[in-house]
């Protein structure tokens, strides 16, 4: 089985199997990282060029060695915000990156549907680095492989996204995974911070947490961002991590299983509590690993490879 | 000079005339209508032009009361010159022009460049529309007799409201001296700000920010408030939504001077139609829902909107070929606008021939004081004849020099075949003359 398009957008365009297929492509992957020589031939020769519109650290940085431990060569190019309102427009550098040959494009952009616009463009594989509040399909897949690895399964469980909802391309993306997969999906957040008929895309809307805290599985903790407030979004922070916060005093009722996930960065005493970051529940610093694991299988499938083929090496 | 127009079924609202007829035209007047071998002999003489309109629908000149001609200020989208043709191209021999040019229409000077550039350069007739604030600043009156004087035929701020509702009171006060209808442009901007579609489930999943669609709403109601108060003649632009035809449903009730225009991409598009940000979906007030769609038709059907306008916003390929957030507001709409009308309202029986030709002549003529849109004997031979049956597939050659269209690649039926403007040709089979 491959994946029936050349890019990645968002997890809303593909099907069950094609998650499963890129879920169970990434596990043998991340064995590899326990490896001394961690790379493996399967892109030599293969040009991946990081387009990176948006200052990012973490996503850059494990696409980066995704690309290099299947032996790719990298191109970094970032550009600012600024110069792409006053300098080339973005269909004229997909142009470019063409004209050079990269195979893959790996986008990060502030607006949505850019990897969209670069997708019908050019014939490289165009994968989403997170574009606006639209779609971050890998964090989407790494976050559900670290619930699968965990729980050894995703159907059935119970998994709470907290947090800026209407902002969050990571809700967005782990929401259609998520139902794709079985599980069922909570969004809490202020009545101000969650998107408009959400409900739509099979989610359950809670402003209080505690109401459910005892039933999730899975508690997913979304960054808070401080600019949110000036919009009067909410009132303050210390309001905020007041009601939503994620403490051990409201863990308390919650399954000792439950696993604590947030895609980083995190804001240490406002959405997450130091104690619950650093706690025997959080899966945190694992998802940094995951993610690689992950995009070098995306990596790997967008180029033609199967599953069958990887278990060969 | 004459013309003679023959065989052609007649379709003229005002004159509640559905017939097949010949009109015969002389010194840019209609002066006889009916079976030509009632004419006299001499009323057609060797050298009268034939037209042969058999199989046809002859109308009075359509008539389209929003577009952005885009000069002065913008003539690498659009100039005069250009959009008249692209209107001729479409059907239409009259056109209003929004004053949200560079510089804005606010005073006489502005209003006599449109004019004179118009009469030298224009193939159809243009109606310029003043702002109703200075510079559309929405803070001080722009001298609106001066104007009215000079040739406007409304005042608009088009493009934005006038969010201060005693500048809207007194600016319905003020034009209600000279009969001026005040065009609205109803978006509160604190609830649309930002925002670069239609609120929804649609604007969630592609995480693009929403406009609500009481931005629209509520002026309206505040508009329908300030019109009752003060008995000015208030004119609803581009209305997109069920709530706003439900309002002005219930001011015409009351009697309220009110009307108001949808245009047709509101009726033939969707929210959904932004899945895939192509960025000629992106319209201001946006594409709405299907349940919307379907509350415009009633209110066409029902006579609550009066009128259909292509609100033409012409925009160049740089400008819109970018992500979806930074590209502008607007979309072409002169050259399908009679093709989407016949093809969505008509062939679908939402509006049967003469209630769609009168939102398109009589019913705009009427809001802005124009002796023209029928064929009446003695009034400007101005006439578009229709072919209803030819099927043509919109490519993305206009006449316009914008090709800013989301209805590129569709299959419409029923377009215009000749547009004559005072006794003269100006289009035919689909040419510039």
């Amino acid at each position: 089985m491959r994946l029936k398009n050349k890019d990645l957008l968002g997890l809303e365009y593909l099907d069950k199997e094609e998650i499963d297929l890129i879920l169970e492509t990434a596990k043998p992957f991340k064995e590899l990282f326990t490896r001394s020589v961690k790379k493996v031939p399967p892109l030599r020769g293969k040009t991946v060029v990081l387009l990176f519109y948006e200052p990012s650290t973490r996503t850059r940085i494990s696409f980066e060695l995704a690309a290099k431990r299947l032996s790719a060569d990298v191109l970094n190019i970032s550009a600012s915000n600024s110069s792409v309102a006053k300098g080339e427009s973005l269909i004229d550098t997909a142009k470019t990156l063409e004209a050079m040959k990269a195979d893959f494009v790996v986008i990060r952009h502030s607006m949505a549907g850019a990897p969209q616009i670069l997708a019908r463009t050019i014939s490289a594989s165009i994968v989403n680095a997170g574009d606006g509040t639209h779609e971050h399909p890998t964090q989407g897949l790494l976050d559900m492989f670290t619930i699968w690895e965990k729980k050894g399964k995703l159907s059935g469980l119970k998994v709470a996204i907290v947090g800026d909802i209407l902002h969050s391309r990571v809700a967005r993306s782990n929401i259609w995974g998520l139902n794709k997969m079985g599980a069922k999906v909570y969004a809490v957040g202020p009545a101000t911070l969650i998107p408009p008929r959400i409900e739509q895309m099979g989610v359950k809307v809670y402003y209080d947490l505690d109401e459910i805290i005892d039933e999730l599985d899975v508690i997913n903790i979304l960054r808070i961002q401080i600019e949110r407030q000036k919009e009067n979004l909410f009132p303050s922070l210390r309001e905020y991590n007041e009601i939503f916060g994620i403490t051990d005093e409201r863990l308390k009722r919650a399954k000792k299983d439950l696993l604590v996930m947030h895609p980083g960065p995190m804001n240490r005493g406002i959405e997450i509590s130091s104690s619950v970051a650093e706690g025997p529940r959080s899966v945190i610093t694992e998802q940094v690993t995951n993610g690689i694991a992950v995009r070098m299988a995306v990596l790997y499938l967008l180029a033609g490879g199967d599953k069958r083929g990887m278990k060969r090496q | 000079m004459k013309l003679v127009i023959r065989n052609g079924r007649v379709v003229d609202p005002k004159n509640k005339i559905d017939k097949k007829a010949d009109i015969l035209i002389e010194n840019e007047k209609i002066v006889k209508m009916g079976e030509s071998s009632k004419f006299r002999p001499g009323d057609v003489t060797r050298s009268t032009i034939t037209i042969d309109a058999t199989g046809k629908v002859v109308t009075p000149g359509l008539i389209d009361m929003h577009t952005h001609l885009r000069e002065p200020g913008r003539e690498d989208e659009e100039t005069i010159a250009s959009g008249t043709r692209a209107a001729a191209q479409g059907g239409f021999t009259s056109i209003c022009c929004m004053p949200n040019t560079q510089p804005v229409i606010d005073s006489v000077s502005g209003v006599k460049f449109i004019l004179t550039t118009a009469s030298q350069e224009g193939v159809v007739n243009v109606y310029p529309v003043g702002s109703i604030t200075k510079g559309r600043e929405g803070k001080e009156l722009a001298e609106i007799g001066k104007m009215r004087i000079a040739g406007i035929v409304g005042i608009s701020d088009d493009g934005r409201p006038v969010m201060n509702a005693q500048i809207m009171r007194r600016a319905l006060e003020y034009a209600k001296m000279f009969n001026l209808p005040v065009i609205s442009h109803c978006e509160d901007l604190n609830l649309s700000m930002g925002g670069v579609m239609n609120e929804g489930f649609t604007s969630t999943v592609l995480g693009l920010k929403g406009i609500p669609r009481q931005a629209e709403e509520i002026m309206v109601a505040r508009d329908i408030a300030l019109a009752e108060l003060t008995d000015g003649k208030l004119h609803l632009a581009h209305v997109t939504t069920r709530g706003s035809v439900e309002l002005i449903r219930q001011a015409k009730k009351k009697r309220i001077k009110i009307t108001c225009e949808t245009a047709p991409h509101y009726i033939s598009l969707s929210e959904e139609d932004v899945r895939g940000y192509d960025t000629n979906t992106k319209i201001n007030p946006p594409l709405r829902t299907k349940d919307d769609i379907e509350a415009l038709c009633e209110g066409l059907a029902d006579g609550t909107i009066d009128c259909i306008a292509s609100d033409h916003a012409p925009h160049l390929d740089v400008e819109k070929n970018l992500e979806y957030n930074i590209a502008p507001f607007g979309i072409i709409g002169l050259e399908t606008m009679l093709p989407l009308v016949l093809t969505n309202l008509v062939s679908k029986k939402i509006l049967d021939l003469n209630q769609a030709i009168a939102k398109l002549t009589v019913n705009p003529a009427n809001i802005l004081g124009l002796d023209k849109g029928s064929l009446s004997i003695g009034s400007d031979a101005d006439l578009t004849i229709i072919d209803l049956n030819v099927k043509k597939k919109i490519d993305n050659e206009f006449t316009s020099q914008s090709n800013n269209s989301p209805f590129i690649g569709m299959e419409l039926k029923g377009f215009p075949v000749a547009t004559i403007v005072g006794g003269k040709v100006v289009m035919e089979d689909g040419k510039i003359v």
